[in-house]
């Protein structure tokens, strides 16, 4: 409204203040008194209202900067320090000791843009990480971009080092870097990660999405059936063995035969997980789990125990030992030659081909290979690594392999698989998936009945009699009741064996009356010395390992020892031989 | 300057003699603190939209001189002639208010700017201290001729501004003028049955509104408890005073203001706690207070309704912007983007800013009323 409007508005006879403009800018007075009354006396409530919003102001800029505003609802930490949270979940043993975790490593890139003198900057990093080449430093410096690595994972050490220089241009990535606190030990298990820190192989590698799972899930640490210690005994004397008999490699197992838990699992020569490129192929391979061999007279436990589950034979039949087999063009002859009538257990115990090929003849191959296949002869085992091996078959199984297979010739396996096998046969026939995660206690584990509990009864007690009176007697251990089976076997190198190059295993169980554990050992090209009197098979150099290896980890298992001749059921374990007065066990 | 004589009838003689020289002093050193804090914080903010580091506070200084100017040619005005700028700036900016909601450019969201003639303004800065100049043209008069509806006219003015603020939106802004007519309205002598009646009304609209809108029980929950929500800003504001305490950190020594997004606008006073401590903060509170109660202190003799109505609006939107400035910095009162009068960033702000406190010097300038004496 203009005051042309108003004045228009105001015509007639009321006080016009437009009126007396001739006498300056004065406004009109009010004609009542008592608005302005009002007016005055409520401009100072305002006022006053006024001055104590300015004085809380005050007294508030006063508190919050001098005595830092004690505020009840601020949150303490307002500037935490960051919270390590890691990408990668910590990795334990059976009993909770730490196999891998990951340690903060960050890493330097360089945004080229910032850089003010790339020369300058690559010879003050030089001095704290010598290894990098200078041009190389320069060319990544002054490249296009804005993001390019210089060096991953950094020390802690290195870190500062850096950050003191003061290099515009050069910036941290947080990152993280596997560690494993054990070093080799168990180097084919774990596997080891990438600069990325994913899995690039082993159980790293098998279970890398739980792993590297970013749910709330992933916070807990992976509970592996391994135990530290067992997996050090075992490493510890398969490393001696492999000193002592010059051999090319080794690879052993201790499996809970009850469960399918691995609790050690060893192949030499091995390497750091913490430092992987620094060794050579060869020491990356897993020969427990991806090298497969022919195991040789291991194998007679899997045959015997066949023929006696058929019921092919009983415990007192026996095979005429005194010629060897001739078949297309081979002649399969005993090692131990005894040149005579030998029953079952004598078969198995002084380990001979001829009966053991004789047994499987008598089976069939049809059945054979369906034994075979039921005890997972035939396929790569189910465990959680990706290096299993697929084990070698005969392509055309012709009667020879039969033959062959019965004392482990002409079929190549893992150890893993023979292990598995051997729990199998002493556990009272039934199959269960070995695996190298913790099982929960309280779950069942199915398996799948293979060979009936009477026949692995009467298995327990030849294996037994393996290591009292046949070829295993290195691996006895006072009071824990070994039972195992020997194979030497000639490895097989450009199609033919060669008698100098020997594959020595040993697979046993302990304690005999009830199994509990099972142990593998086996030796790469042992070779004999002097206190083996040369011999480089298994009863040799394999037998005494998994012996030492027992007498080492059946105490801190809580394997209780017996007292081997007062032990009640003893008779258990007793072998009556047919046509001979004498026992061959005792026990 | 002295060198005008009690005598000196001039203009600018007659200006020295009457005007509040106490009060124009303090309004200069305000532009000048501003002037060095804007650019204290400048480049923080200059630097994270791109620009040259200096590009904001270059822009308020094109400002600075034009600003001083309008408000010493505001203050040389007689009452009437206040007046009638306010009304043609009233009627002037109703007009580019309504032309920003057809035409304006939408930043963030609202429409508040528009492009005359090369410049981009912001009307709503110019409407805020025309209406409060108006509007207690209109309460006045109708004190003065109970027949002429001038409260009314008022309320229908203050409605439409309103409306059209809302529409932009701008809430501050229609919160600022809402309090100017709020105030005008409690000085005309409503009476106390309704004040208390609208006392009740708002208790009970803040209660529904906190109740039934959950946008604005999130704010308030927010500044109740700040670990429940996104207190980021206010947050480091609180760290800038912590870090200034007495002394401050000296001038351009402050980090907080590369962390603040509106450093240079809202949260311009955190720059000053840190940069300039305790005493140049209390300082520019203590500038503030000074002026409104000053102006206060001056119409609570004048005889003249209009005047004194005029001024309590201008002073109510001056302080209340800068005690909710102030108030939000330190964490006395919730978010709420308010500008800091003279030293936040902005010319059309400060322009306005410089008219609505030159025109209020010009009420309050010693003057012959009606009676022919000097109050």
């Amino acid at each position: 409204m203009t005051d042309l409007a108003l004045r228009s508005w105001r015509s007639g006879a009321k006080p016009d203040y437009f009126a007396s403009r001739a006498r300056g800018p004065v406004l009109s007075e009010n004609r009542n008194r008592r608005p302005l009354e009002t007016a005055r006396t409520r401009l100072l409530v305002a006022g006053a209202v006024f001055a104590l919003c300015f004085a809380v102001l005050g007294s508030r800029i006063i508190d919050l900067s001098l005595l830092g505003g004690a505020d009840a609802n601020r949150p303490t930490a307002h500037a935490p320090t960051a919270t390590l949270t890691l990408a990668r979940a910590d990795i334990v043993d059976r009993n909770g000791t730490l196999l891998a975790t990951n340690l903060p490593a960050p890493s330097l890139y360089v945004d080229p843009t910032m850089v003010l003198d790339a020369e300058e900057a690559a010879d003050k990093l030089r001095a704290a990480l010598p290894e990098l080449d200078r041009d190389t430093i320069i060319q990544r410096a002054t490249a296009g971009g804005r993001f390019v690595w210089i060096k991953r994972n950094l020390t802690p050490n290195q870190h500062y080092e850096i950050n003191r220089l003061g290099l515009p241009g050069f910036g941290f990535v947080r990152e993280e870097r596997r560690v494993y606190p054990h070093g080799p030990l168990f180097a084919h298990a774990l596997g080891f990660t990438g600069v990325d820190n994913h899995g690039l192989s082993g159980l790293e590698k098998a279970i890398d999405e739980a792993l590297s799972d970013p749910t709330e899930a992933r916070r807990a640490p992976v509970a592996l059936s391994f135990d530290v210690r067992v997996q050090h005994a075992l490493h510890d004397e398969l490393s001696a063995a492999v000193a002592d008999f010059r051999a090319k490699g080794a690879a052993g197992i201790v499996l809970d035969v009850d469960t399918g838990e691995v609790l050690a699992m060893v192949s030499l020569p091995d390497f750091d997980p913490n430092a992987p490129t620094l060794n050579t192929a060869a020491a990356h391979f897993n020969r427990a789990s991806l090298g497969v061999y022919e195991l040789g007279s291991t194998f007679k436990t899997f045959t015997t125990a066949m023929a006696l589950d058929y019921g092919v034979v009983g415990l007192n039949d026996g095979y005429d030992a005194t010629k060897p087999i001739r078949i297309a063009g081979y002649a399969i002859r005993d090692d131990h030659p005894k040149n005579r009538w030998l029953s079952v257990p004598e078969i198995f115990v002084y380990s001979s081909n001829i009966g053991a090929a004789k047994m499987a003849a008598d089976v069939g191959t049809t059945r054979q290979r369906a034994f075979l296949d039921k005890l997972g002869m035939f396929a790569p085992i189910a465990i959680e690594l990706p290096e299993t091996g697929r084990p070698l078959t005969p392509k055309h199984w012709r009667e020879i392999n039969t033959l062959t297979v019965a004392f482990g010739h002409g079929i190549a396996v893992t150890p893993l698989h023979l292990i598995d096998g051997f729990a199998t046969i002493v556990n009272g026939g039934i199959r269960r998936a070995p695996t190298l995660l913790k099982r929960d206690l309280d779950a069942p584990t199915d398996g799948t009945q293979v060979i009936r509990p009477e026949t692995s009864a009467i298995m327990r007690r030849l294996l037994h009699l393996v290591v009292t009176d046949g070829t295993g007697k290195q691996a006895a251990v006072a009071g824990y009741l070994v039972g195992g089976k020997t194979g030497t076997a000639e490895k097989a190198v450009n199609g033919r064996y060669k008698n100098n190059a020997l594959l020595s295993t040993f697979v046993a169980a302990f304690p005999m009356n009830a199994p509990r554990y099972a142990v593998l050992a086996m030796l790469d090209e042992p070779r004999g010395n002097e206190s083996t009197f040369g011999f480089a098979g298994a009863g040799w150099t394999a037998a005494p390992v998994v012996g030492r290896v027992i007498s080492r980890i059946a105490p801190l298992l809580g394997v209780e020892p017996v007292n081997e001749e007062i032990a009640p059921g003893r008779n258990d374990l007793v072998v009556h031989i047919n046509g001979r007065s004498r026992q061959l066990a005792s026990f | 300057m002295s060198s005008f004589s009690r005598t000196d009838t001039s203009v600018l003689g007659r200006w020295w003699w009457t005007v509040d020289r106490w009060a124009l002093v303090a309004l200069i050193l305000l532009i000048g603190i501003g002037a060095i804090l804007i650019m204290a914080a400048s480049p923080g903010a200059a630097a994270r939209m791109g620009l040259d580091p200096f590009h904001f506070a270059r822009h308020q200084f094109v400002f600075l001189a034009p600003a001083i100017v309008v408000m010493l040619l505001a203050s040389v005005m007689t009452p009437i002639g206040v007046r009638r700028t306010a009304t043609i700036g009233f009627v002037v900016g109703l007009i580019l208010l309504a032309a920003t909601l057809l035409f304006g450019a939408e930043l963030n969201g609202a429409k508040r700017w528009i492009s005359v003639a090369g410049l981009t303004l912001q009307p709503s800065e110019l409407i805020k201290p025309s209406f409060a100049v108006v509007a207690a043209w209109m309460f006045a008069e109708h004190k003065n001729n109970a027949a002429f509806p001038g409260h009314w006219v008022a309320t229908l003015l203050f409605i439409l501004v309103a409306g059209l603020l809302i529409f932009q939106p701008d809430i501050g802004m229609t919160f600022t003028v809402t309090a100017v007519w709020l105030v005008q309205l409690f000085l005309a002598g409503l009476s106390l049955l309704w004040i208390a009646l609208g006392a009740a009304i708002l208790v009970g609209a803040i209660a529904a509104a906190y109740l039934l809108l959950p946008h604005v029980a999130s704010r308030v929950d927010r500044f109740l408890d700040p670990a429940s929500g996104d207190t980021y800003q206010v947050d480091t504001s609180l760290d800038a005073f912590r870090n200034g305490g007495l002394l401050g950190r000296g001038p351009g020594e402050g980090v907080v203001k590369n962390l603040l997004p509106d450093a240079h606008t809202d949260f311009i006073f955190a720059v000053a706690g840190e940069e300039l401590g305790v005493f140049a903060c209390l300082a520019i509170v203590g500038l503030f207070a000074f002026i409104v109660l000053r102006g206060f202190s001056r119409v609570v003799r004048e005889a003249n309704l209009f005047v004194v109505l005029a001024v309590a609006g201008l002073l109510t939107q001056f302080g209340l912007q800068a005690l909710i400035n102030m108030g939000v910095t330190v964490r006395l009162l919730p978010t709420k983007g308010m500008t800091l009068p003279f030293v936040s960033y902005g010319g059309s702000s400060l322009l306005a800013t410089a008219l609505g406190m030159g025109m209020m010097l010009a009420l309050t300038r010693r003057h012959v009323s009606h009676r022919g004496l000097l109050v």
